[in-house]
């Protein structure tokens, strides 16, 4: 059967989220929950509430960017200053720790930054192409839309319900 | 005029409509007064007398600078860290507020953000200009080379060079992540090559609750990194200066007095560019008094903070059994330099007991005066840690009490201002200067909390 997808702008959170609660309690078969998207101009406040916990694993990527920072970092300068970089010391050792915890702490900084933001990127599907996507501009002014992709008989009941909680405007594509 | 000298309290309002928020900040990008022109012409022509005064310097050498042995510095390092303090209060700030939930951070953070973009950038030219011959930057670049011209990393300055790349580039990262949102609303709202400009950095944002989860923890992450890594910036700034043996500087209060330092000039050049931005833009509606007070009375605290620190520097010089430090300090208070070194403390001391008065903090022109003297201060106080020492150090042979920078030291300074404004200027034409969507966030929960009063 043929996959749609369906956008419908509401006026505000309120009724986009009883038109979410609706669509969940009509418990349509063949509409996967995941499947299920809010686009709105702020973070919804009930995102949770409405559409359940979905993971944010981004804290996965930070701990690792700032373990590889600090660690590579340390690495990285202890043996070029035990290579390349060796100098005479004069009784002092050649890897001087103090100084390199300063450089360390500096690079686990740098390493969780960058890999956070690499995180957030790969997570928000980020670059995304707008035109591959049901879009209103309306979205980043005043409106909150509701985009379900399911299949053609479920849109339908999809689009009843969305009429019925005062939607604003509906768009409809065919998904390949 | 008389609109922005005499601007009433009060608040943004909970009813602003949703579109009249975008609509009013697009209109920045497109429409500023005409004061806007004239700020940047300005600006561009400060940078002009720079540029003038580098060409000059870089075909004569640094000896028309008027540094020479011991005064090796001079206003070029001074400037440099005052840059790299003016550099703090933006991204620190907002992250700080961010973490704490402060809403009225909200309007003013990305200019704030914005402002220690530049300040970093302009610090960075500060190093290569004080070499005077550019090129000699090359030899000072750590890597492995043939010349053995290893880096130190027991030197300061390399972990200068490490903590200033890592703040620069993680505040970039931190400002630009913060801006993707209001991104996707100027390109849903451009045409032309604006349009194309802002489909680039929007990524593609669509507002979706998949990318909106992922953007709040993100940002609240960077935020929590900033916070640590921008008091480790000026604390290794702070160590040039208290790890060396020169007297005067080798004060362990010296790291927390930069960054109390550093936080105080960048709060007052906040206010300097909040009023600046309030009328240019006529963001009358979003920057409003009530924030630029809590500003005020923050930079007032922070004031406090970094008197009492500079007064524990001077008791402890004063008490402390370095002799050498306490003729120092006593040079700069009767010394050639005393009229710098007394203005330094009355205006950073003296002067922000000013904003205890409310009619003041309600006074726009005055609070522009009053943060510029602030700022003035800081100026000072950076010149006052660098020059007196190096011309009054531990061997009376190498005193030099007539040392005065010349006019082309003076330029680049005055060109750095130049610089600094005109690519803040700039950044307010192409970047939306107060938060779209942050804004909305901020009426929309305000709205919802009276509601709940009202239920309650």
């Amino acid at each position: 059967m043929t996959t749609k997808r369906l956008l419908g702008l509401f006026n505000d959170f309120d009724q986009a989220s009883a038109a979410l609660r609706e669509l969940r309690d009509a418990n349509l078969p063949y509409l996967d929950w995941n499947d299920v998207t809010i686009k709105s101009p702020i973070e919804h406040p009930d995102v949770e509430d409405v559409l359940g916990v979905r993971s944010i694993p981004i804290r996965n990527y930070t701990l690792v960017g700032a373990l590889l920072g600090g660690s590579l970092g340390f690495l990285g300068l202890a043996t070029s200053q035990g290579n390349f970089f060796s100098q005479l010391k004069g009784g002092k050792p050649i890897i001087p720790l103090p100084p390199d915890f300063v450089l360390t702490y500096e690079m686990l900084i740098l390493g969780g930054v960058y890999i956070t933001v690499l995180g957030f990127l790969i997570c928000a599907g980020l670059p995304h192409r707008v035109k591959s996507d049901l879009y209103d501009v309306k979205v980043s002014e005043d409106q909150v839309g509701v985009m379900v992709k399911a299949n053609a008989h479920c849109i339908t009941e999809v689009r009843k319900i969305f009429e019925s909680h005062k939607v604003l405007s509906i768009q409809e594509e065919v998904v390949r | 005029m008389n609109t922005v000298t005499q601007a009433k309290e009060k608040d943004i309002r909970e009813d602003i409509a949703w579109a009249q928020i975008n609509r009013d900040v697009l209109a920045s990008l497109a429409q500023p007064r005409g004061t806007y022109w004239a700020i940047f012409a300005m600006a561009f022509g400060m940078f002009l007398v720079g540029v003038g005064c580098e060409a000059y310097q870089y075909e004569k050498g640094l000896g028309v600078s008027a540094m020479n042995n011991p005064d090796v510095w001079g206003l070029y390092i001074a400037t440099f860290i005052f840059w790299i303090g003016m550099s703090h209060s933006g991204t620190l700030l907002s992250a700080i507020l961010h973490i704490i939930h402060a809403d009225w951070r909200k309007p003013i953070y990305r200019f704030a953000e914005a402002m220690t973009t530049f300040s970093l950038m302009t610090a960075g030219l500060f190093v290569a200009v004080h070499l005077g011959r550019v090129w000699q930057i090359y030899y000072a670049l750590p890597y492995p080379n043939e010349r053995w011209a290893w880096p130190n990393f027991q030197s300061p300055l390399l972990w200068d060079a490490m903590a200033i790349f890592t703040y620069l580039s993680s505040s970039i990262l931190f400002l630009y992540v913060g801006a993707i949102p209001d991104f996707a609303i100027c390109r849903d709202n451009a045409t032309g090559w604006r349009k194309t400009f802002y489909e680039k950095l929007s990524l593609g944002w669509m507002g979706t609750d998949r990318q909106w989860r992922n953007f709040r923890v993100a940002y609240l992450v960077i935020a929590c990194f900033l916070i640590p890594l921008a008091v480790s910036v000026h604390s290794i700034v702070a160590s040039d200066f208290a790890m060396s043996q020169q007297p005067g500087w080798h004060i362990t209060s010296f790291p927390p007095y930069f960054v109390a330092g550093a936080l105080y000039s960048g709060c007052a050049a906040i206010i300097t560019l909040f009023i600046m931005l309030r009328y240019t833009f006529r963001f009358e509606e979003y920057m409003t008094m009530p924030i630029l007070d809590k500003t005020a009375r923050l930079t007032f605290a922070i004031a406090m903070v970094w008197t009492y620190l500079n007064l524990i520097e001077y008791s402890s010089v004063w008490y402390g059994s370095d002799q050498v430090a306490k003729e120092t300090l006593i040079q700069r208070a009767t010394g050639p330099y005393a009229f710098y070194w007394w203005s330094m403390n009355f205006l950073g001391s003296v002067v922000p007991f000013t904003l205890i008065f409310k009619k003041l903090r309600a006074n726009l022109t005055a609070m522009m005066i009053v943060s510029l003297l602030l700022n003035l201060g800081m100026w000072l106080e950076r010149w006052m840690i660098v020059t007196p020492t190096f011309s009054h150090g531990y061997y009376p042979w190498t005193w030099d009490h007539t040392f005065f920078p010349s006019w082309v030291q003076w330029g680049i300074v005055f060109g750095s201002f130049g610089w600094f404004g005109m690519l803040f200027m700039l950044f307010c034409k192409l970047v939306p200067s107060v938060s779209m969507y942050e804004v909305k966030e901020m009426v929309f929960h305000r709205k919802l909390a009276k509601v709940h009063v009202r239920e309650a």
